[in-house]
């Protein structure tokens, strides 16, 4: 311990309590000495949930795997809805495992204060540890899903399917990046938002699932009527999925405009979702 | 030279009473669109005044406290029940924000209260030391460095790389106790009220807390048990409906407590009282030997009721009669008797005022936690009751002289057998 000779000056304090604090005083700084937490939240949610299941981590493939052969099956096969010219297969689980991730970093960031309670109602760390851990952990089950798919890309391509991946392909990280911002930013808003109308969390469930027709996950934006093009394009997400089927399949269409409006609308969320969860963070405790 | 290390500075905090809100989105919305144009309240019945969904009733659970912790010192924090000791400690362990005023720290604070906080049952005892230690603010450097030490201190060696969810009760309590215990804050914080339940665990927490304040670190104790205050701690801090009554010496403080409660008791009795009857106990309490006024009684020791009565005017009692059920807390009523089956001659005949007592002796109850109701009647008539106010604790007791307790889950009383062997040859 440093000496202190006058107690009276405030720098010689580790810490201040103080009632409202700055609406943008994030605590990034404590997030990042809190680090090894948030690293090791992310161990906790992979070790944990595949525990005591047969099949283990293999579900990370399984479940991709059985969406895209379902959805081949009912909008490929039966309702037969165009694909750009692209195989059926590869078009759906592309679509599939790009919105699966933006979908699971929403909901279950969404559920933060609400699943919490009993660890935030105890001791202090960055409450933002807990959504940035969710990012992490779905970020490596989309990277092995992202290589499942890869690997797809590469049988269609030796079986002379014509598949054009191009310099697109730098702009992923970005992509995955907006992802991961929209799906944190609309999370957090409505995690705060929970801890006072719980009527939301039955919305995010459905709501997720009907932002996804409203995505260009099961068709291509081309297919879309001329009337409903500036609609679907409001939706900061079609141009995400389309640069990113673009980039590795070498269909659709991509346009930087619309890319800048989602970066923008991902900016926003952020920002919007941060101030949210800060002020519901430091007293969400008396109204749980 | 004082060496302040918690400056605590015109802290208040309010809670608001009810539901914020209306709850739902829908209907807060209806509220602040009416309210944008103008209009009243649409979900307010007719003739309902509009005090305000959105404020509510508030209560201050802290009102301008003010003081300060020297380095190193132990200080009890005492008050009953929602006096704001909970809250207090909240604050300081930044669990919710204050609503005005500032604390001012120096040095880690950690408390006892997280004990096993965020232990995840089907994460092994390795994993569970990493992930506890990080939520109670170590670095994984600090943990690897105390890992051995932790691991030692639970005794779980063996068992180490198997998830928690099959471990003993103990074994889990006593790992995560191992973490939070090595954590070495330079200010701990201990919430009695949250430890209760084990006793054995309690007594390691309290031992832990003597250690650190042995080291010359600084000690917050948070406690109904007045002779673990007294022990502890040297200095003591009174709250009082969320403002500090006293701090001073931990003997003069106590003894404003005591002073307190006496005051609150009288008006806190009606709450206990069936619609039925009328006001004529005054004071319930279980008392020791001298008569003054305990909470907790070793098994096997006599216990000793006092009730006081006083009757409303114009009113007398010809033939008090005291009646009392004893319950445990979980397992529901245990034992009654009443002073007419008993049979009692009474000095006079007519009383205004008095004091019942009643010496149960032979009460082989086992250690837990009880309740009482007493009635009081004239003759056969009932006038007054108070019910489940008093409550006190049978605490366990060696009393086969072996060392060895009945178990709590055996019942709730302990019997005292004389065993025979006759063998058959």
């Amino acid at each position: 311990m440093e000496p202190s000779t006058s107690a009276s000056s405030n720098d010689q304090w580790d810490l201040i309590i103080q009632p409202q604090r700055s609406l943008f005083d994030l605590h990034l700084g404590d997030l990042w000495r809190y680090r090894d937490l948030v690293m090791l939240f992310v161990r906790r949610d992979f070790v944990s949930v595949y525990k005591q299941t047969i099949l283990g981590p293999l579900w990370y493939l399984i479940q991709p795997l059985l969406t895209t052969i379902t959805f081949t099956v009912i909008f490929g096969n039966i309702a037969k809805l165009p694909t750009d010219g692209l195989p059926q297969f590869l078009f759906y689980m592309s679509g599939t495992v790009i919105w699966t991730y933006f979908a699971e970093c929403l909901t279950k960031t969404s559920n933060t204060f609400v699943n919490n309670a009993h660890l935030f109602g105890k001791v202090y760390f960055p409450r933002l540890a807990v959504p940035v851990s969710i990012l992490i952990s779905n970020l490596i089950t989309f990277g092995i899903q992202f290589a499942f798919f890869l690997a797809f890309m590469g049988i269609f391509a030796l079986r002379g399917s014509e598949i054009r991946p191009n310099v697109w392909i730098a702009l992923s990280p970005v992509l995955v990046l907006m992802m991961a911002g929209l799906g944190l930013g609309f999370g957090i808003i409505i995690s705060s938002l929970t801890t006072k109308y719980r009527d939301l969390r039955f919305l995010v469930q459905f709501g997720v699932q009907l932002l996804m027709y409203a995505t260009p996950v099961i068709y291509p934006s081309s297919s879309i009527p001329e009337r409903f093009q500036g609609l679907i394009k409001l939706n900061p997400m079609t141009p995400i999925v389309e640069t990113f089927r673009y980039a590795f399949l070498g269909a659709g269409s991509v346009h930087p405009l619309d890319l800048l409006y989602s970066a923008g609308f991902m900016l926003v969320i952020v920002f919007l979702g941060a101030v949210m969860f800060n002020r519901v963070e430091a007293t969400f405790m008396d109204t749980v | 030279m004082s060496h302040p290390v918690i400056s605590v500075e015109h802290l208040s905090k309010s809670y608001r009473l009810g539901q914020i809100g209306t709850g739902t989105l829908t209907n807060d919305l209806k509220v602040w669109w009416a309210r944008m144009r103008g209009k009243p309240n649409p979900l307010l019945k007719i003739g309902q005044s509009d005090h305000g969904n959105r404020e509510g009733e508030t209560i201050w659970a802290l009102k301008d406290v003010s003081f300060t912790v020297e380095q190193g010192e132990v200080l009890g924090i005492i008050g009953r029940n929602g006096a704001g000791k909970s809250t207090l400690l909240k604050i300081l362990s930044r669990v919710t924000a204050p609503t005005s005023g500032q604390v001012k720290v120096k040095g880690r604070i950690a408390s006892l209260l997280e004990v096993g906080t965020g232990f995840h049952p089907e994460l092994t005892g390795r994993e569970n030391i990493y992930l506890n230690g990080a939520i109670l603010g170590m670095t994984r450097e600090e943990v690897r460095r105390k890992f051995d030490e932790i691991v030692a201190f639970a005794e779980v060696e063996q068992f180490i790389d198997t998830p928690v969810k099959r471990y003993s009760s103990g074994m889990y309590v006593r790992l995560a106790f191992a973490v939070a215990a090595h954590l070495e804050p330079e200010i701990l914080l201990v919430d009695e009220v949250l430890a209760v339940g084990d006793a054995e665990f309690q007594k390691k927490c309290l031992g832990k807390m003597g250690d650190v304040a042995k080291e010359g670190r600084t000690v917050l104790f948070v406690s109904h048990n007045m002779a673990a205050v007294q022990n502890l701690c040297p200095k003591a801090l009174l709250l009082v409906k969320g403002s500090v009554s006293s701090i001073s010496t931990t003997e003069n403080v106590i003894s404003a407590y005591h002073l307190s409660q006496r005051k609150t008791d009288q008006i806190d009795l009606d709450d206990f009282r069936p619609k039925w009857a009328r006001p004529y106990i005054t004071a319930v309490s279980l008392v020791n030997k001298d008569g003054i006024q305990i909470q907790s009684v070793p098994m096997g020791e006599d216990l000793e009721f006092q009730v006081e009565f006083l009757c409303p005017e114009g009113t007398l009692l010809h033939k008090p009669v005291l009646g009392l059920v004893i319950n445990h807390t979980t397992r529901g009523s245990v034992a009654g008797v009443n002073m007419r089956m008993t049979e009692f001659n009474y000095p006079r005949n007519s009383f205004s005022a008095g004091k019942i007592i009643a010496n149960l002796q032979d009460v082989n109850f086992i250690q837990g936690q009880y309740s009482v109701d007493f009635w009081l009647g004239d003759g056969s008539i009932d006038v007054d009751a108070i019910l489940g106010y008093l409550r006190f604790s049978i605490e366990e007791s060696d009393v086969y002289g072996t060392g060895k307790t009945p178990f709590s889950h055996f019942g709730v009383v302990y019997l005292n057998p004389t065993w025979r062997i006759c063998l058959n040859e």
